[in-house]
């Protein structure tokens, strides 16, 4: 009797509300889908650059609306020697920066791939410059360049006697310049370390060994084998950090806030100086869009140089 | 072209004893294969032939000279590894010319060099493709390719056709064995197949737990295997080991059933009886074995059956027609019966 009854049983059709059929519909799903990033993009990224971009043609003030002034705002960094100060500064401090986080970094990377006793303890060691917060770095900053009680010419005069008066690591422009990338480099070797020792560890050790029956010393293994096979991380790990470096903000401003006599200034920290307190968000924002320049040539180079190289082309080799 | 001696070599990482003094002897121009279970040290060998591990104790000597201290690249050994190890950002022809890039030779020796190894292994067309763009067999050949160009005494090579499907396998295997014919260079060959071992051998080394279980040609691991291990990792089918005891003038094993003897057996004792499955035969006479399972090959037929309580594989060159729960009677050949000490393992 029961057999029969189950099997006349059929599982019954069930009826979809109107609501379960909107979220069934494609092209629904996608928006819906699509929603949080494209606002988020929308509100955080999209908006204030465009808003950048508005202000830069405009005369605007903290407090006034502005008029279109078109090229004016240009026009008249063009003829600043300050402006051209801070774009001067702005590059020589990414390059600079540049060689010797990529120099010190990679060195570093190398070391920490050997077979070290502690080596996770000191790979964490290393990452502490980039953990710490800018500022409070900065503040140690302001210690180790103190004109009074700085340790490096504490070191220099009292203990080495190498000099005679305590050097003026601040209040100079060129040594405030070179102090500033200094620290820019003590914070950036770790991000660089980190990245380029992930990538050493993505190379097979049989190719050192196939490389040592071959014959190479360890100058040629790394000229041979580490370097090329490190070019592609090399590649994006330099970009990241040419424009990190490039819209710094926080470590300039924390320590000398552009000085002395603006020597220090880079294109960020002009664009704030001149733009909240300054009170000429016009002027700013000019300053702040002058900077597009240079990272879209950072992002093609980024383009050109992300491009798969050929021998990465195809199967793996493992 | 050199011989290759291995004297009581030791090999330890810290506390753990990986080779517990190992002695092989090459001749020159030998094809020998290294062959056991993982783990047995046989590829901690051919890295230690080839200086990338240091010796904990004995000695090597490569033509005469002993090499426990000389760097790798003066050892004049040229190693195929298991993943090939080609530089993935160099050319077919870059990765072949590396060594005597390095060696600072001048541009036409390298391009003779490469174009007369490359025309061997049939490479001529891939000299300017990447690795990456290689199929396996391809990169296996560019592989030995490298090697062959530096124009060693000695050829490594470890486990290198472990990464190919089963059909390149076979065609490598001969491939590598002409290159050996052609070239006669002493060859070491780790693998952990012992088909490998057996076709391509002129001596076999069956290692196990880092010791030597036996060294011999082939067929002589076939037909006398020293100890049970060897006879249980030689041939495929593996050969069928019954535990029982003589008695009587025949073999008693599992469950009853009265097994021939081959000459010279022990009147009586512990043993271990072993039999390989191709040397049963059909039997009117024989032991009453129960089928379990029949599995046809075409070439021949292999047979699962109980015989008493012993579970034993037969394989016959006949089409058997039996079905599980038949009754088929069979006999081993008493020629072609290995029998062991049941307590040390080794030949009687």
């Amino acid at each position: 009797m029961s057999v029969t009854a189950i099997d006349t049983w059929a599982r019954p059709r069930q009826r979809q509300g109107a609501l379960a059929r909107l979220f069934d519909w494609k092209p629904f799903l996608v928006f819906i889908c699509l929603l949080p990033a494209v606002g988020l993009l929308l509100v955080f990224l999209t908006y204030p650059l465009g808003l950048g971009i508005w202000l830069s043609f405009t005369d605007t003030t903290i407090g006034r609306a502005g008029q279109w002034v078109g090229l004016e705002n240009f026009q008249y960094l063009f003829e600043e020697p300050i402006f051209w100060n801070a774009v001067f500064y702005s590059v020589f401090y990414t390059a600079v920066a540049t060689v010797g986080k990529f120099g010190l970094g990679l060195w570093l990377a190398l070391l920490l791939n050997n077979h070290l006793p502690f080596k996770s303890i000191l790979r964490a060691i290393v990452l502490l410059p980039w953990i710490v917060p800018t500022v409070l770095s900065a503040i140690a900053f302001w210690f180790i360049y103190d004109t009074q009680f700085s340790i490096i010419s504490y070191l220099l005069v009292e203990v080495l006697h190498v000099r005679e008066t305590n050097i003026n690591f601040l209040g100079e422009p060129w040594n405030a310049r070179w102090s500033l990338i200094a620290a820019n480099i003590w914070r950036g070797i770790p991000f660089v370390a980190i990245s380029l020792l992930a990538g050493l560890q993505t190379i097979s050790p049989s190719l050192y060994e196939a490389a040592l029956l071959d014959g190479a010393s360890p100058g040629q293994r790394f000229r041979y084998i580490t370097f090329p096979m490190l070019l592609p991380i090399l590649a994006i790990v330099m970009t990241f950090s040419i424009i990190f470096t490039f819209t710094d903000f926080q470590l300039v401003y924390a320590i000398t806030r552009g000085g002395p006599v603006n020597s220090t200034q880079i294109m960020a920290t002009l664009a704030f100086q001149r733009g909240i307190p300054g009170g000429q968000l016009g002027e700013g924002a000019a300053i702040a869009v002058s900077m597009i320049p240079f990272l879209v040539f950072a992002t093609l180079f980024s383009y050109f140089a992300l491009a798969r190289r050929k021998w990465q082309q195809g199967e793996s080799n493992d | 072209m050199a011989t290759v001696d291995i004297r009581d070599v030791r090999k330890a990482f810290g506390s753990t004893k990986i080779l517990h003094g190992v002695s092989v002897g090459i001749e020159d121009g030998q094809f020998v294969v290294l062959v056991g279970p993982s783990g047995c040290g046989k590829s901690t060998l051919l890295r230690m032939l080839a200086g990338l591990e240091n010796i904990t104790g004995g000695e090597i000597s490569i033509g005469g000279r002993v090499v426990n201290n000389v760097a790798p690249k003066d050892r004049d050994i040229a190693m195929v590894f298991q993943n090939y190890a080609l530089y993935p950002h160099m050319t077919v022809f870059q990765n072949m010319a590396f060594s005597m890039k390095l060696a600072g030779a001048p541009k036409e020796v390298m391009e003779r060099e490469v174009q007369k190894a490359a025309k061997i292994l049939g490479l001529e067309q891939l000299l300017l493709r990447f690795p990456r763009q290689l199929s396996g067999g391809q990169r296996q050949r560019v592989a030995m390719g490298r090697a062959i160009v530096r124009n060693p005494q000695v050829f490594l090579f470890d486990e290198p056709l472990s990464n190919l499907d089963a059909k390149l396998r076979v065609q490598m295997r001969s491939e590598i064995r002409e290159l050996h014919q052609r070239l006669k260079v002493t060859t070491v060959y780790v693998t952990h197949d012992q088909i490998e071992a057996m076709t391509m051998a002129d001596l076999i080394v069956v290692m196990n737990h880092g010791r030597i279980e036996q060294a011999g040609a082939p067929l002589e691991l076939y037909d006398r295997p020293a100890n049970v291990f060897v006879a249980g990792f030689i041939g495929s089918p593996a050969m069928n080991m019954l535990e029982g005891r003589i008695e009587g003038g025949a073999f008693h094993g599992p469950g009853g059933g009265a097994w021939p003897l081959p000459p010279g057996a022990p009147a009586s004792g512990e043993v271990i009886y072993g039999i390989r499955p191709e040397h049963f035969r059909l039997d009117p006479d024989g032991l009453k074995a129960t089928v379990h399972v029949v599995e046809p090959t075409g070439s021949e037929t292999q047979v699962v059956m109980h015989i008493g309580e012993a579970h034993v594989l037969g394989a016959f060159r006949e089409r058997v027609s039996a079905r599980a729960g038949d009754i088929l009677p069979v006999s081993p050949d008493p020629a072609l019966v290995h029998l062991f000490d049941r307590q040390s393992g080794q030949r009687i």
